[in-house]
């Protein structure tokens, strides 16, 4: 093996607006590199697991930076950081599970740079695919992690379609929870898909985790108001306090009045390729109390489905506890 | 009354490490500079079968190619600088090429075509051991020491390979968690009556256990730049000891050792992987006398997980039978290391540790280390000790309560003193004061409160444990050296190496203390060979503190020797009338007569012979001849060999208490308290040691509860080649505050009453908090270290995690 670690040569493109951005994308297409904050991108590059022709630097574009609130919510650009998620007032008033959700994220550091943009659009981290393993995902013909000796712990207990990797965000099940529409640009005009479809299993796509498509670029979030000010809660198990993926993660919006529950959306993370809804348990709560005895009941449905690889069976129970959790918060 | 000992001070390069100026190995340039890097294995087991590096050679750029030919064969079981015929894990280095820029070796590195012939291979030692199992090596998968091994961290002598099978019978009956009858070892030893033991005990617990290796990581990775001027190699390195390295270091590039100027002025991290020179510093200096250019050759974070080492892996299984009053009877412990592909294992210290720790009245030790496909194994931080503090803390806890005893009063039962005695009876202690230390412990940590708390909130559960840290921490024979100048300043030679701890300095106090020099007026010489460095232990075993506060004393009292001598000479009289205050020597009835330091230093110059460093002592070490050679004339010479009186092993011991709550649903572990107490003599820097006792606690809490060290069985790769996904503790995992104190007690062996404690710093918290997890779950015993959160949601949940099969990785 070379020694790897350093970048290697591509060109580089640092537009300023968005238009020439999207110019550029459309040029290169597979050729070419989007990078927001570039925490998920260095590795693979200096790595040389990934490579592309061109590195188009996003991180210049002021225009999808920041946190504007519309006519029907907000609109969170794609360049905003994790930090500056985290600590919005606006953000923390009416939509507190995202801002928890973005100051779970890594460490601080690696929030002050890394973006919402990057923080969903993040590729997996099942190791073998990351070491550059040609994998089903990397294009091969072969499954590392789904097998009776693979060290796959951390890896998906839903949705195994040839690959098991699990999504690694932290903020993709908020924005679920929150019913959020993911605005989509490409030189070609703009198309929006809910959070919900923005993301997709290897079922549908082995190679890609978005429906992001070569020459289209993410450039912002739309936070409706249905959800503003619902009852939240947001919960990260991982290993460590700081600089860790989950091993589960929950975000969940409930709509309460009087005690009972109208309506809900409870979303994990890091138990499939995509932010995973409990709709099965979203329906039995409905019209129920929200109490310890209503979560009690209901947390094992949630895993209903469910299948353990060799090491990953912690994370049925772990998604049980926190969805019981959620619902008796 | 003490001027410098039990005081703090601000060692003198602080400050450079806080403002970035001081400088490591990679932050040396010289003229005409390459850049070298490393091809490595990408298989765990095979081999090399071609190498063709025609098409990297005719880039431009590229200046060089080296390889296992161009340095002498290393025949089994040594670590080879690069693979010749056989690579035996995945990252071994095979080549290197230089070029000027990395960019430039990095794309002709991807431009070499190596041929390879697999091999099978194992990355579990007790797989090799099955009947049939795959060897890591083509002789064989056991490293067998034919003498006496050596120190920790320094290569291994009179050793050899061989071929051991258990039957199947005994490979079942260790998997099930029982002795393994018939099993062949390779270290074996016993004392006092076990069956007798056994039988004379109130309970008996028997465990298997696991605890995984760990990478180094070292924040420092190990880069090397080497020059060559007039046939001396100057070699910018990143070692944990400086002129321990100077004979090893210098065989490597196959040159005198006068002819090598080891630099180092700081190290970042070595934790036991750079106690002495590791055969990759070979390729650099070697390298860059074939090119006849400074080589650079930067080690990557990945490549510091490969060729960095790791702590070898146990799997295991004790027997402990305890009497009726909670005294130790007997244990019968068996232990098969992981050597990984250096195939060494650190078992005997472990079963040292549970000698010297509950002084058992009866016991013996089996082991085994079985080479792996994985990465090199070496000393780190406690190597078997710490680890085996950690898993067998909750062994013990468990028969403490079978007993009925309070957890903490087993320990004091069992604890050392300075009657006790270490590992296989084979020597007493300096002295020992374990007992003070867990009372001591007990009260700063309240844990007669703490027991007694309400312990469940909730998902919640409040759990308190205890458990003992333990390492040798004291050499002596060394030398001291030590200079007055005339400017009446106090240079104190230390050829003690800058790991981080800041021992050189610490040690440093005892000739300042010595001699009764403000410490302003003092200034310590090291970093660099050509500084006239004496010859000094490695810095590993937690012995510097002890072993050098030894050396710098023995050099002041040579100068205060020579001082009287002077002032005897230039005043009348005879020396024993004179001596030594406010840096003057003067007439004990009259100290109106007298000189300056600085005064005695020119006299000193002006007698020449031993008092300027003309003549010296016949039992100094070459190195230490070599820098007196180098400081003749310029001052008054104090140097010495310690030849103070050292019987018996210098017991560094540290007692802790941890307090957690544990989340049923979660699995997490939040570490609510820490308190540790220390039983190393005198503390001679304070601050210093508060420092030490938060920071090795850290390391610790990673290794109960965090770090992993993760390989695939179906392909030999790691997991965790990162530090992010080798997961050690960070400030948000470990308190805030923790509480540290000190027994405070003299070693008589000790001129200032000072032993080590660097490593039973992780060990003590490691065992408190893997205690603390047992207790929190009524005593479950994981077996294993580290208790991660997976296995904790699920035993709660009943997912029947089987701790009784051992696996050397954590999931």
């Amino acid at each position: 093996m070379p020694s790897y670690d350093v970048m290697p040569n591509m060109e580089l493109y640092q537009p300023v607006q968005v238009e020439d951005a999207l110019a550029l994308a459309d040029r290169f297409a597979e050729r070419g590199w989007l990078v927001g904050g570039g925490q998920d991108t260095y590795g693979w590059l200096k790595d040389r697991a990934k490579s592309a022709d061109a590195l188009i630097d996003l991180s210049a574009i002021e225009s999808l930076r920041g946190i504007t609130e519309t006519a029907d919510g907000i609109e969170i650009g794609a360049l905003t950081t994790l930090t500056e998620v985290s600590d919005s007032p606006v953000i923390r008033e009416r939509f507190s599970v995202l801002s928890d959700a973005a100051g779970k994220v890594a460490s601080p550091q690696i929030r002050n740079i890394g973006t919402l943009g990057g923080n969903v659009s993040q590729d997996v981290r099942c190791w073998y695919y990351r070491r550059g393993l040609s994998c089903y995902r990397a294009g091969g013909n072969l499954c590392y992690a789904d097998t009776p000796e693979a060290m796959n712990r951390e890896h998906a207990i839903f949705g195994a379609s040839r690959c098991v990797a699990a999504s690694p965000s932290d903020t993709a099940p908020a924005l679920v929870a929150l019913d959020a529409t993911m605005v989509i640009r490409s030189s070609s005009g703009e198309r929006t898909v809910s959070a919900e479809d923005y993301f997709i299993g290897p079922a549908v796509d082995i190679l890609h985790t978005t429906v992001l498509r070569p020459g289209e670029i993410l450039t912002g979030v739309r936070i409706p108001n249905t959800w503003a000010n619902a009852t939240f809660y947001f919960e990260k198990v991982a290993d460590r306090n700081v600089w860790d993926f989950p091993l589960v993660n929950i975000a969940a919006a409930f709509r309460v009045n009087g005690g009972t529950i109208e309506d809900s959306r409870i979303v994990c993370g890091s138990v499939e390729c995509t932010p995973h809804r409990a709709t099965s348990v979203e329906n039995a709560i409905r019209g129920q109390a929200k109490n310890a005895s209503t979560a009690e009941s209901v947390a094992t449905l949630s895993t209903d489905g469910a299948r353990a690889l060799a090491h990953n069976g912690f994370k049925i129970p772990l998604m049980q506890n926190l969805v019981r959790r959620a619902i008796a918060a | 009354m003490t001027t410098h000992i039990g005081i703090d001070f601000t060692p003198p390069d602080v400050a450079g490490k806080v403002t970035g100026e001081i400088k490591y190995a990679e932050d040396y340039k010289a003229e005409g500079m390459v850049f070298a890097r490393l091809l490595t294995s990408p298989l765990p087991s095979g081999r090399v079968t071609s190498i063709d590096t025609s098409e990297a050679v005719r880039m431009d750029g590229v200046v060089g190619v080296f390889t296992a030919d161009d340095l002498p064969p290393v025949p089994p079981p040594g670590n080879p600088a690069l693979a010749s015929e056989y690579v035996t894990y995945v990252g071994q280095p095979i080549l290197a090429v230089a070029a000027v820029s990395e960019e430039i070796a990095e794309e002709a590195i991807s431009r070499v075509r190596i041929g390879f012939e697999r091999r099978d291979f194992t990355t579990d030692p007790l797989n090799s051991l099955t009947p049939g199992g795959a060897n890591a090596y083509p002789e064989g998968n056991v490293l067998v020491r034919t003498e006496e091994e050596g120190p920790e961290g320094t290569p291994i002598r009179g050793a050899e390979i061989r071929d051991i099978k258990w039957t199947q019978e005994a490979m079942d009956a260790f998997r099930s968690g029982r002795e393994p009858v018939g099993a062949e070892f390779t270290t074996e030893w016993v004392f006092g009556d076990l069956d007798a033991g056994f039988a004379d005990s109130a309970v008996v617990v028997e465990e298997p256990f696991v605890t995984i290796g760990y990478p180094h990581h070292s924040l420092e990775s190990r880069t090397c730049m080497a020059y060559w001027e007039n046939g001396r190699c100057y070699f910018h390195g990143s070692l944990q000891s400086q002129s321990a390295v100077n004979n090893g270091l210098a065989r490597m590039l196959n040159i005198e050792p006068g002819n090598l100027v080891f630099i180092n002025e700081a190290t970042g991290g070595g934790f036991g992987s750079k106690i002495g020179p590791y055969p990759f510093m070979a390729i650099t200096g070697n390298f860059s006398r074939m090119l006849n250019r400074p080589v650079q050759l930067r080690i990557t974070r990945e490549q510091e997980f490969y060729i960095g080492s790791a702590r070898s892996g146990m799997q295991g299984w004790i027997k402990v039978g305890v009497k009726a009053d909670g005294k130790v009877s007997a244990v019968d412990l068996v232990i098969v290391n992981d050597g990984g592909a250096t195939g060494g294992g650190s078992g005997n210290s472990s079963a040292g540790h549970v000698s010297i720790v509950y002084q058992p009245e009866s016991m013996r030790y089996r082991g085994i280390s079985v080479y792996t496909n994985t990465t090199p194994r070496g000393a780190q931080r406690g190597p078997g000790q710490n680890e085996m503090a950690s898993v067998l803390a909750p062994i013990m806890d468990k028969a403490a309560r079978e007993l009925g005893m309070d957890r903490v009063e087993f320990r004091r039962v069992n604890a050392v003193d300075s009657n006790g005695w270490y590992g296989n009876q084979s020597g007493p202690v300096t002295s020992a004061f374990m007992r003070e230390a867990v009372d001591q412990g007990a009260e700063l940590f309240g844990w007669n409160e703490k027991i007694n708390q309400p312990r469940r909130n909730g998902s919640k559960i409040r759990g308190v444990g205890t458990g003992v840290g333990y390492h040798g921490a004291g050499s002596s024979g060394y030398d001291g050296l030590i200079r007055i100048g005339t400017d009446g300043r106090l240079y104190i030679h230390s050829g003690v190496g800058n790991l981080g701890t800041y021992s050189y300095a610490g040690t440093c106090r005892a000739a300042a203390e010595a001699l009764q020099v403000p410490w302003e007026n003092c200034e310590i010489v090291r970093a660099r060979t050509d500084r006239h460095l004496p010859h000094s232990s490695g810095q590993g075993g937690s012995n510097t503190i002890f072993t050098h506060t030894r050396t710098n004393w023995v050099a002041a009292q040579d100068a205060i020797t020579k001082l009287k001598e002077i002032a005897a000479a230039e005043l009348g009289g005879d020396p024993s009338e004179f001596e030594i205050g406010d840096q003057r020597v003067f007439r004990s009835s009259d100290n109106s007569q007298g000189l300056t330091y600085a005064q005695a230093a020119q006299r000193a110059i002006e007698m020449g012979g031993k008092y300027s460093g003309m003549e010296y002592p016949e039992d100094l070490n070459p190195i230490t001849e070599r820098a007196v050679q180098g400081l003749q004339g310029s001052g008054l010479i104090g140097v010495s060999r310690d030849n103070l009186p050292h019987e018996g092993q210098a017991p560094g011991i540290l007692v802790g208490f941890c307090e957690i709550e544990l989340d049923t649903d979660t699995g997490k572990v939040e570490i609510l308290d820490y308190a540790a107490v220390a039983d190393c003599g005198t503390v001679v820097h304070p601050k210093n040691f508060d420092n030490s006792m938060r920071g090795g606690a850290v390391w610790g809490f990673g290794m109960s509860a965090y770090e992993r060290h993760v390989y695939d069985p179906q392909n030999g790769l790691p997991a965790n080649v990162g530090l992010y996904q080798s997961k050690p503790a960070t400030y948000l995992d470990v308190p805030t505050l923790t509480k540290a104190g000190a027994v405070n007690i003299p070693d008589p062996q000790n001129p200032v009453g000072a032993r080590g404690i660097g490593e039973p710093t992780q060990g003590a918290a490691a065992a408190a908090l893997s205690s603390a997890i047992a207790d929190a779950l009524d005593g479950y015993l994981f077996n294993r270290t580290p208790v991660t959160a997976d296995m904790i949601v699920n035993h709660v949940a009943g997912n029947n995690y089987n701790t009784t099969s051992l696996k050397t990785n954590t999931f």
